[in-house]
């Protein structure tokens, strides 16, 4: 059985989603099995991320064929955290998901929205865990397909026209990384990453090998959203359905990441990478960029859902930076804030999502006031905006700290300066929004609104206080992104 | 005469570039998704063309063949033609959707009805 949780770690989820459409005449059966799915999904990644906590690394031949003909499953120190964040998202967000789905979806479609959520689950977690070039690639389009579904099922006719956007976008991209993995291929005649590790060093000095390189680098920075390749995502997570937002929002980009580093650090090289191409000079001037630009558009925003899209894509721009400082501690730092910003946005997308189920819309005028009549989801909204400004004791701090340090150990202090001030921008359309709630008398029509329902409020909690115990007892993160900067590296480091 | 001989990657390119700016330029939501699939093909067919090998015949096991063409990106694009198939189809079953929600398929005209509201 245990030999064989890295196939259950996709097959699971990707079996579940036909009976769970199936199940579309009885939509609590429908999220039942969902629920239990995404657990016993959890389950694996916490039982895999032990087995590679001491730094082993568990290869897993599919169906028997021997890489690098077969399809390889790999997991590591990086992939297993990356299955961990997409695990502990999908089963926290599940339990959210019963009321709030069955207030925005129609009810015969219930069972088809959360069979289209399983695959969505199912695709990331396949990009995460498979070792194949070309695998990557089916399962960011398994997962992309049905993510555009579900993003269509917003109740706004917006929605439709911003999920088409994301298709567009989103297959330029994923071709962009097919036609890179063609040109691989050509040179090396492999698909597997390892195999293609060994292999390239030869061939590195061809123009082919450089384009490949760009064309994969520039597709999967269209699929996680790098300034100024973000077009999509603003539009997306702010109408698609809240269980939507929150799950795409702390997984989709991230696993994208994931592919990055894969790819830079593991399939072309440290010394490629970073010393030949000097990617990193491409990759900061965007990150600083995107840091500071969609920052200053946030604090404009009206909506609040759209304003903490923007702020996603500020965050996408701080784990960027992270990689281009081409250092252990940038990486690890990167690796670290893709769980913490997995967390902290996922329990602010909850909030928001809390006050969609009552007020029917998060506009700043619609907000005013709230918190009188719904203190436990605002408390929430505030504990979790703090981790995301980086105050300390919340998991927000613990990377800003790393990625501080990263920064000033290269001397690069003007950074360092970007990332302090740009943190007081994000205290400042934060705290537009606590204003709003706090601060605001109630406009006059409002209607009479209770606090929301527990099955709502404890989820959004679990995980707020998940950034709390975090950035309290930061051991476990920092561990397990040390553990997955030393997989990526290929060296033990000295930290 | 090489550069004539790798006619069919000067083909890829030209499709490449012509979906491409297709999917940019064209305000048409359907005509986009038209685009999207020459682009997409091209990648397809850069595959194929990279699988020929000279003399090579088809992968099948012969007595006195020993060069074949090399089968695996074949495979691949199958998968991939799959995808894009399925890609159409979402893309469309949106475009219909946006027209029902908007009566237009134009992005100028969907645009301008989002700002008056």
């Amino acid at each position: 059985m245990s030999e064989h949780l890295p196939a259950l770690q996709v097959v699971i989820a990707l079996t579940a989603a036909p009976l769970v459409m199936m199940m579309n005449r009885f939509p609590r059966l429908a999220w039942g099995v969902t629920l239990v799915t995404c657990w016993a999904t959890l389950v694996v990644a916490v039982l895999l991320l032990l087995q590679v906590s001491d730094g082993s690394v568990i290869h897993y031949e599919m169906g028997g064929w021997a890489p690098p003909w077969g399809i390889e499953y790999r997991v590591d120190g990086a992939n297993a955290w990356v299955l961990l964040i997409i695990g502990l998202v999908s089963a926290v967000v599940m339990p959210f998901a019963l009321r709030s789905v069955e207030q925005e979806i129609p009810a015969d479609r219930i069972g088809l929205f959360y069979s289209a959520f399983l695959l969505a689950n199912a695709g990331l977690l396949g990009i995460a865990i498979t070792n194949d070039a070309f695998n990557i690639f089916v399962f960011f389009e398994i997962s992309a397909l049905a993510s555009y579904a579900l993003i269509a099922m917003g109740r706004d006719r917006r929605a439709m026209l911003s999920s088409y956007q994301y298709l567009i976008m989103g297959t330029v991209g994923t071709t962009f990384l097919l036609i890179g993995i063609g040109f691989l291929y050509i040179m090396t005649g492999t698909l597997n990453i390892s195999d293609l590790a060994m292999r390239l060093p030869e061939v590195t000095e061809t123009r082919t090998i450089r384009a490949a390189f760009a064309f994969i680098a520039v597709g999967i920075s269209l699929k996680l959203a790098l300034f100024p390749l973000h077009l999509w995502l603003p539009n997306a997570y702010s109408f698609a359905p809240s269980m939507v937002t929150v799950f795409l929002s702390a997984t989709a980009t991230k696993v994208a990441i994931y592919v990055l580093l894969r790819f830079i650090y593991t399939a072309f090289g440290f010394e490629f990478s970073f010393e030949e191409l000097s990617v990193a000079w491409v990759l900061m001037p965007l990150a600083l960029l995107g840091i500071i630009i969609p920052s200053v558009i946030a604090v404009f925003q009206e909506d609040v859902k759209r304003l903490l899209a923007y702020s996603s894509v500020a965050q996408v721009g701080y784990m960027i930076l992270g990689i281009s400082f081409a250092t252990a501690l940038g990486l690890m730092a990167s690796v670290v804030h893709l769980f913490n910003h997995a967390i902290t946005k996922a329990a602010l997308f909850m909030a928001v999502g809390c006050l969609v189920y009552r007020l029917g819309g998060v506009s700043l005028s619609r907000i005013a006031g709230v918190a009188e009549r719904m203190p436990w989801t605002m408390a929430a909204f505030v504990v979790a905006g703090l981790s995301l400004i980086g105050v300390p004791l919340t998991a927000g701090f613990v990377t800003k700290w790393h990625l501080l340090q990263a920064a000033l150990m290269e001397g690069l202090w003007p950074v360092a300066v970007v990332l302090l001030v740009i943190s007081l921008v994000a205290t400042v359309y934060i705290w537009k929004v606590v204003e709003a709630a706090y601060f605001r008398p109630a406009p006059e029509d409002a209607r009479e609104i209770r606090e929301a329902p527990l099955s709502l409020l404890v989820p959004t909690w679990v995980l707020t206080a998940t950034t709390i115990i975090f950035g309290v007892w930061a051991q476990f993160p920092i561990s397990a992104a040390r553990n997955a900067a030393e997989a990526l590296l290929g060296v033990p480091q000295s930290w | 005469m090489t550069w004539f001989g790798l006619y069919s990657y000067w083909i890829v390119v030209v499709l490449m570039m012509v979906g491409f700016y297709i999917v940019i330029a064209q305000g048409n939501l359907v005509k986009k998704i038209v685009g999207l699939n020459i682009f997409q093909t091209s990648a397809f067919i850069f595959f194929i063309s990279l699988a020929w090998r000279e003399d090579g015949t088809a992968p099948i096991a012969l007595p006195d063949v020993t060069e074949y063409a090399n089968p695996l990106p074949h495979v691949l694009i199958l998968t991939a033609i799959v995808v894009g198939v399925a890609l159409t189809a979402m893309g469309l079953a949106l475009v219909v959707r946006v027209h029902e929600a908007y009566g237009s398929i134009e992005e100028d005209d969907i645009h301008r009805q989002d700002e008056q509201q």
